[in-house]
C-alpha cells in the first residue's frame, strides 16, 4: 500500500519534472544559435513537443486507421474493401447506425432545450436560490459514465417477479397500478436506447444550462426594454429578442454535444454491453478490438464513424475563421 | 400594501417551485446512491433506498460496503492509481499546451493560420479513430527498442496528452489573444528572454484560462474508463474497478454503491471549490 503511494509520488514528480527539462533544454539550444536562426526555430522550440504529440498520436494513427480497415483481423493482409462489404451487408451494422442517427436526432436537441429552460427560470429568481439550484443540476457534469451507470441501474433494477421492488422506476409503476418491467431488455420502439440517453441527458443539461445562461444575461437590457415598451409579452420576447441574440452560444453547445454523442461508449458498455439492440459505433468498435481481436473491423467501424464527423469539423472550422475575422 | 404585493411577485414563488422540483428530479438518483451505499445487504437487497428515509430509525446503517471494497476490492490502490494517471494527465498538456499556445500567439513562423486551424479541426477527432495504430505503435516500440509505455502510466499520460492538446491550445490561445501585446514588447525591450516572459508574465496572467481547462481536464482524466484500461491494466484506476463491481452485483448493490461514492468523492469536491473558475473558462471558451 505504501510502496504503491510512493511509487505514485515518484512518478508524478520524474514525469513532470522531465517534462518541465524537455522546454528549458529546448530553450537553451536555441540560445546557442546566431540571432537570426533564433527568431526563426524559437516559435518551433516551444511547439516541437506539442507538434510531436499530435503528428505521433493523433494524426499518423488517424491515417493509419484508414490503412488498417483495408487490411485483414490481425492488421498483416490487404483485403480490399471486404470490411466495409461485411458491415454494411450486416443488418446488425444498420441497427447500430439506427442508435447512432437516434442519438444525434435526439440528445443534443433535447440538452440544448432543457439547458435553455432551466437557464430562463434560474435566470428569473435571486442570486441565492439561482446559485443553489445551478449548483445542483450541474452537479452530475462532474461524474464519470461508469458512475452514472451505477446511479441509473439503481432506478431502472428490475427484480424477478415476487421480490420487493428495488428500483425507482418500477416501484412506481407499481403504485400507478402498472406492472414493473425489466427496461433495459425492451428494445420495441428502442426503448432502452432512449432510457440510456436520459442519462447523458441528466450529465449534460448543466453544461447546457451555464453556457446559455450566461449567453442571456449578455443580452442587451435596451433590447429588452424596447420589445417591452412595444408590448411584446413574455413570450414573444424570449422567442423574438432573447433566442435571436443568443443562438450563436445555442448552436455551439449544440454541435459541442452532438460531438460527444457521437463517440458515446461508456454509457453502453456500463449499462447494457451492446446487448438487446443498444450497440452504437463507439461500442462496436471496442467490441470488435477488444472482444474479438478484429483490427481491419475495428479500424473500418472507426473510419465510419469518423466520416461521419468530418461535416462537424468543417463547421468548426468555419465558425472559427469567421471568430478570427472579427477579432 | 402594494409594497408588500410587489416583494411577494418578485419573490417569483411559482418559478422556485417549478425549480425545487426539477433539482429534486436532478438529485434523486445520486440520493438513491448515497443512501444505498450505507445500508447492508440484506437491506439493500430486500427494500427500496427510499424504504430506509421512510424510516431511518428502524435502518441499520453500516460501513460496511465501504470496508469491503476498500479492502477486499482495493478500491484504495485504484484510487491511488487513478490520481497518479490523473494529476500528470492534467499538468502535462497544460504545459505542453501552454508553451504552444505561446508560439502560436506572440512569435512569428511561416504558417501559423493555417497550423491552427488544423488544430481546431483535431479538436474533433474521436480519441477511438487513432488507437489502434497507438496501441500497435507502442507495441513495436516495446518489441523494437525493449521500451515498454504500455501497461504502465507513461503511456496513459501520454495519450490523454495529446488528445488534449487542441481543446488546450485552443482555448489557452484565445484566452492569451486578449492579453495586451504592449506589456510583452515592454518586457522585451527591458531585455527579458521569451523563456522568462512566458514563466513571469504570460503564465501569471494566464491563471484564469490554466485553471478552468485543469479542471476541465481533472475530470475528464478521472472519469475516463477506455484509455486507462488500454493503457494501465495492470494498475486498475477506478473506473476500471467500478465497472468489475458492477458485472457481480450478485453480491449487493450496496457494494457498487459504495465504490461508486468513493470515486465520486475527488470530483465533486474539485468541482465544488473550483466550480466559480470553471463556469468562467467554459463561458470564456465557447461564447464568443
Amino acid at each position: 500500500m505504501i510502496q504503491d503511494v510512493l511509487f505514485g509520488l515518484v512518478s508524478i514528480v520524474v514525469g513532470i519534472a522531465a517534462s518541465y527539462g524537455v522546454y528549458w533544454g529546448l530553450d537553451q539550444l536555441v540560445n546557442r544559435l546566431p540571432e537570426r536562426l533564433q527568431k526563426k526555430l524559437r516559435a518551433w522550440a516551444y511547439l516541437l513537443p506539442a507538434a510531436t504529440l499530435l503528428v505521433l498520436v493523433l494524426f499518423v494513427p488517424l491515417i493509419m486507421t484508414f490503412v488498417y480497415s483495408f487490411m485483414n483481423s490481425s492488421g498483416k493482409k490487404w483485403v480490399g474493401f471486404e470490411n466495409y462489404v461485411d458491415l454494411f451487408t450486416d443488418p446488425t451494422f444498420f441497427s447500430v447506425l439506427l442508435n447512432n442517427f437516434l442519438w444525434i436526432a435526439f440528445v443534443p436537441a433535447l440538452t440544448v432545450a432543457s439547458g435553455l429552460f432551466v437557464a430562463t427560470l434560474t435566470n428569473q429568481v435571486g442570486p441565492i436560490r439561482e446559485k443553489v439550484f445551478k449548483s445542483l443540476i450541474f452537479m452530475p457534469m462532474s461524474i464519470s459514465f461508469v458512475s452514472a451507470a451505477t446511479i441509473w441501474g439503481f432506478l431502472y433494477a428490475n427484480v424477478p417477479p415476487g421480490r420487493p421492488e428495488i428500483g425507482l422506476l418500477n416501484a412506481l409503476i407499481k403504485v400507478f397500478g402498472g406492472d414493473p418491467q425489466p427496461w433495459m431488455l425492451i428494445s420495441d420502439f428502442r426503448l432502452n436506447s432512449f432510457l440510456l440517453m436520459i442519462i447523458i441527458i441528466w450529465l449534460q443539461t448543466g453544461f447546457s444550462m451555464v453556457l446559455i445562461s450566461a449567453a442571456i444575461k449578455g443580452v442587451p437590457e435596451e433590447t429588452i426594454e424596447a420589445a417591452r415598451v412595444d408590448g411584446a409579452g413574455n413570450f414573444q420576447l424570449f422567442w423574438k429578442i432573447v433566442l435571436p441574440q443568443i443562438w450563436g452560444t445555442v448552436m455551439s453547445v449544440f454541435v459541442t454535444v452532438v460531438i460527444g454523442v457521437m463517440k458515446i461508449f461508456d454509457i453502453v458498455l456500463a449499462m447494457t454491453g451492446g446487448t438487446f439492440d443498444t450497440s452504437v459505433l463507439g461500442f462496436q468498435f471496442y467490441q470488435e478490438y477488444f472482444l474479438n481481436a478484429n483490427v481491419g473491423k475495428a479500424s473500418a467501424i472507426v473510419a465510419v464513424l469518423t466520416v461521419l464527423i468530418v461535416p462537424l469539423m468543417i463547421i468548426q472550422v468555419v465558425t472559427f475563421r469567421r471568430q478570427e475575422a472579427l477579432r | 400594501m402594494n409594497k408588500a404585493l410587489a416583494r411577494i411577485r418578485d419573490f417569483k414563488i411559482g418559478t422556485t417551485l417549478v425549480l425545487l422540483l426539477l433539482v429534486a428530479i436532478w438529485s434523486i438518483p445520486t440520493i438513491g446512491l448515497l443512501i444505498t451505499a450505507f445500508r447492508d445487504r440484506t437491506a439493500a437487497d430486500t427494500s427500496g433506498w427510499w424504504e430506509a428515509i421512510a424510516s431511518p430509525m428502524t435502518q441499520e446503517w453500516t460501513l460496511d460496503a465501504f470496508a469491503k471494497v476498500l479492502s477486499v476490492d482495493d478500491m484504495f490502490g485504484s484510487f491511488v492509481n487513478t490520481l497518479v494517471v490523473t494529476i500528470p494527465a492534467t499538468v502535462l498538456p497544460l504545459l505542453i499546451a501552454s508553451f504552444a499556445a505561446y508560439a502560436f500567439t506572440f512569435l512569428e513562423f511561416k504558417g501559423r493560420e493555417i497550423y491552427f486551424a488544423t488544430i481546431v479541426a483535431l479538436m474533433v477527432i474521436p480519441l477511438q479513430a487513432a488507437l489502434v495504430p497507438v496501441v500497435r505503435g507502442l507495441r513495436f516500440i516495446k518489441e523494437t527498442t525493449g521500451l515498454s509505455l504500455m501497461g504502465n502510466f507513461a503511456g496513459a499520460w501520454l495519450v490523454h496528452s495529446a488528445f488534449a492538446l487542441p481543446l488546450a491550445i485552443y482555448i489557452l490561445r484565445n484566452y492569451m489573444m486578449t492579453l495586451p501585446v504592449a506589456l510583452i514588447e515592454a518586457a522585451r525591450i527591458d531585455g527579458a528572454s521569451w523563456y522568462q516572459i512566458f514563466w513571469r508574465l504570460v503564465m501569471p496572467m494566464s491563471v484564469p484560462a490554466v485553471a478552468s481547462f485543469a479542471i476541465f481536464q481533472f475530470l475528464w482524466v478521472w472519469n475516463d474508463y477506455l484509455i486507462a484500461f488500454i493503457f494501465v491494466d495492470s494498475k486498475p484506476v477506478m473506473t476500471y474497478r467500478l465497472l468489475r463491481l458492477l458485472g457481480q452485483y450478485g453480491d449487493g448493490w450496496q457494494n457498487v454503491a459504495a465504490g461508486s461514492f468513493i470515486s465520486l468523492l475527488v470530483p465533486i469536491i474539485v468541482f465544488f471549490a473550483l466550480q466559480r473558475y470553471f463556469v468562467r473558462g467554459l463561458t470564456a471558451g465557447s461564447v464568443k
